[in-house]
């Protein structure tokens, strides 16, 4: 009772990372709660699933092995989801933001009336003073996250309902196995006690997964484009200052919507987190879904032919002028220095 | 059913003559649901203040753009299947009458205000359950689409809360419809790592991508027909020569239901009825920071080049 769950992603046996990211800060927010982390995992073929998990400081582990589980669909993960929270009553249930965590937790945040933040960049422990109620509230989560655009910070807190349910995007938290012999307690669940039949209506008739070619994330050395490299032809460039300097190419959101490069390359709110040694913006203005995705770099250089670009504010090295002249000298100066 | 793979078109197919793409099926109800937000997506200079903030009452309220591709896919569905109406829910102040005149200048047949000062303070749960209580008075209907998320909150929640409140199996990130039959909908959803196709029985609710296909722009002709379409409230300030339209054009009323037209339970709406408070917001204040200042001369781009070198930043 009155503890931490977590929902882990599985594909293809594999615990997702964003569900390892969110068990490592849920053991942080247990041990200061002085709870309990429990896990779920709900998919098909889950044999020793339980050594991916355990790990990372899972007290208990639940299961639901069942081939009809696989791949994901809305009704039966909400039904098992909905019926052990009632059953377990967590004070606090974390999932990733992804497609699936964005399909699911405000389907059982709504059956369970309870409060869901998504997208949350950091969580809190602390208090809250309700002056009009005069009521205080000790320890409750705070779910700390960008809106508007990104151009504002909330706290976000729910007071009298439970779960305090929240959605945590990839890479935001760093995952940290705790101790390879933990030990918990691994329950399988009998998945006819949590699902009928009628929650199968919805069926996956084909699916094409597309494995990530390349791995940005881990990358430590980013060059990243936008909308001011003008072409995919210009993007070459990139392709060649990153190939240089052993690096990989990202964009950001409006050089993908503009087709200069892919999608899996988008850096930002709405792709991928980086925090690599040295991040290079090429022709990237630097709204704020952009920096939300990049703004941890250790250092930023920034080449743009608008000297008040709002991403200047957040570089180490702002380079006024034509990337197209900028980067080939880059490249060259490179070459000489490193002979 | 036979399943057709052809790329942001869609075809209905008939179980029983798969050669043939006519259709004898009645047309649906489509119900959009549409928010009108702040434009964030380009907050440029004039929208900043001096200390850094954004002046939110300086943005443009726009039709969320992925409600606009969930309104797309609602048109489409009536392209192909005469007798489909598309009708636009949307929940806001007054002034989001402006987005369901936008629905009608692009194809929408009608459209429905939900405004009530009850509603103030709302987040997504207290949203969806007055969304829910509005669709169970404006009878049945076989489709819900909605945009995955707005521009404003970005939470992705209101689509799925409604379905949940509605009963209704949902389908989210959904990028396109492949077919329809009586009794069922085949969609593509583009995920983050790929795509699947997904078979569900009507009546059914889906939320749309930006990956699907642009809405249509306005058409002259509607935009005509519609202009003067208004709720009551509106018509209430508006100027005498115009009103005598609302009786001999009756598709020119933009219906509008507050608290008194849904039932609801006081606690379930508003800030009461939101489990999730603000406690706090924070401007993004952006603050230059001492950047090393460069132009594309070669000898600045040859120092930095051995500057990141030796402190083992590359190389």
């Amino acid at each position: 009772m009155n503890n931490i769950f977590v929902y882990c992603e599985v594909e293809e046996g594999v615990v997702a990372d964003v569900s390892l990211e969110l068990l490592t800060k849920g053991r942080n927010l247990a041990n200061e709660l002085k709870c309990q982390l429990e896990a779920v995992v709900i998919g098909d073929s889950l044999k020793d699933i339980e050594k991916q998990v355990i790990p990372y400081g899972a007290d208990m582990l639940y299961i639901i092995d069942d081939p009809r589980m696989s791949p994901y669909t809305t009704a039966p993960h909400a039904a098992v989801l909905i019926k052990l929270f009632r059953e377990e009553k967590p004070q606090i249930a974390l999932m990733g933001a992804t497609p699936i965590g964005r399909d699911l937790g405000p389907r059982v945040s709504s059956a369970l009336h309870s409060g869901l933040t998504a997208d949350c960049t950091s969580l809190e422990i602390g208090d809250h003073e309700d002056k009009k109620a005069g009521k205080i509230y000790k320890n409750l989560l705070y779910q700390i996250r960008p809106a508007f655009g990104g151009n504002i910070i909330a706290w976000i807190i729910n007071p009298d309902c439970r779960p305090q349910m929240a959605t945590v995007r990839e890479g935001v938290m760093r995952k940290e196995i705790l101790n390879s012999n933990y030990l918990g307690k691994v329950i399988r669940l009998d998945v006819s006690k949590y699902v009928s039949d009628t929650d199968f209506a919805v069926q996956v008739i084909e699916r094409h997964l597309e494995k990530r070619k390349i791995n940005i994330k881990g990358a430590s050395v980013v060059v990243s484009g936008g909308y001011g490299v003008g072409s995919k032809e210009n993007f070459k460039l990139l392709y060649e200052l990153a190939d240089v300097l052993g690096a990989e190419v990202g964009a950001s959101r409006a050089a993908v919507d503009a087709g200069y490069t892919d999608h899996e390359r988008q850096i930002g709110q709405t792709g991928i987190t980086v925090r690599p040694k040295l991040y290079i913006a090429c022709g990237i203005s630097g709204q704020v879904q952009h920096r939300a995705g990049m703004e941890e770099s250790a250092q930023i250089i920034s080449i743009n032919t608008d000297p008040e670009a709002p991403i200047n504010s957040l570089a180490d090295y702002v380079i006024t002028g034509d990337l197209a002249e900028i980067i080939p000298k880059m490249i060259r100066y490179y070459k000489q220095n490193t002979k | 059913m036979r399943v057709c793979q052809q790329e942001l078109k869609f075809y209905i197919c008939h179980p029983k003559d798969s050669n043939s793409y006519k259709i004898t099926m009645k047309g649906l109800r489509i119900f959009v649901l549409a928010k009108q937000v702040p434009d964030t997506r380009n907050v440029g200079k004039d929208a900043m203040k001096a200390d850094g903030t954004v002046n939110r009452a300086a943005l443009p309220a726009i039709f969320n753009p992925e409600d606009l591709n969930a309104l797309e896919l609602g048109l489409r569905v009536k392209d192909e299947i005469p007798g489909t109406t598309v009708t636009i829910l949307t929940m806001g102040p007054g002034r989001a009458a402006e987005i369901v005149r936008e629905g009608l200048y692009r194809g929408a047949d009608g459209g429905v205000l939900l405004t009530d000062r009850a509603f103030a303070g709302s987040d997504t749960l207290a949203t969806s359950y007055a969304l829910s209580q509005a669709i169970k008075e404006m009878g049945n209907f076989d489709l819900i689409i909605a945009g995955r998320q707005a521009i404003d909150g970005d939470t992705a929640q209101v689509g799925p809360q409604v379905a949940e409140k509605l009963g209704l199996n949902q389908i989210t990130y959904v990028e396109a419809i492949l077919g329809i039959d009586k009794s069922h909908i085949t969609v593509r959803r583009r995920l983050d790592n790929g795509v699947e196709t997904v078979k569900a029985p009507v009546p059914l609710l889906l939320t749309v991508n930006s990956t699907a296909p642009d809405c249509r722009s306005r058409n002259a002709k509607l935009l005509m027909k519609y202009k003067h379409a208004r709720t009551v409230t509106e018509r209430q300030d508006a100027a005498e020569d115009y009103l005598y339209l609302y009786d001999s054009r009756p598709f020119l009323n933009i219906q509008e239901m507050t608290v008194n037209e849904i039932k609801s339970e006081a606690d379930q709406l508003g800030l009461s009825g939101s489990p999730t408070k603000v406690k706090r917001i924070e401007n993004v204040i952006l603050q230059a920071k001492d950047a090393k200042r460069l132009t594309a001369a070669d000898e600045g781009i040859n120092d930095l080049m051995r500057e990141l070198i030796e402190s083992h930043v590359i190389g």
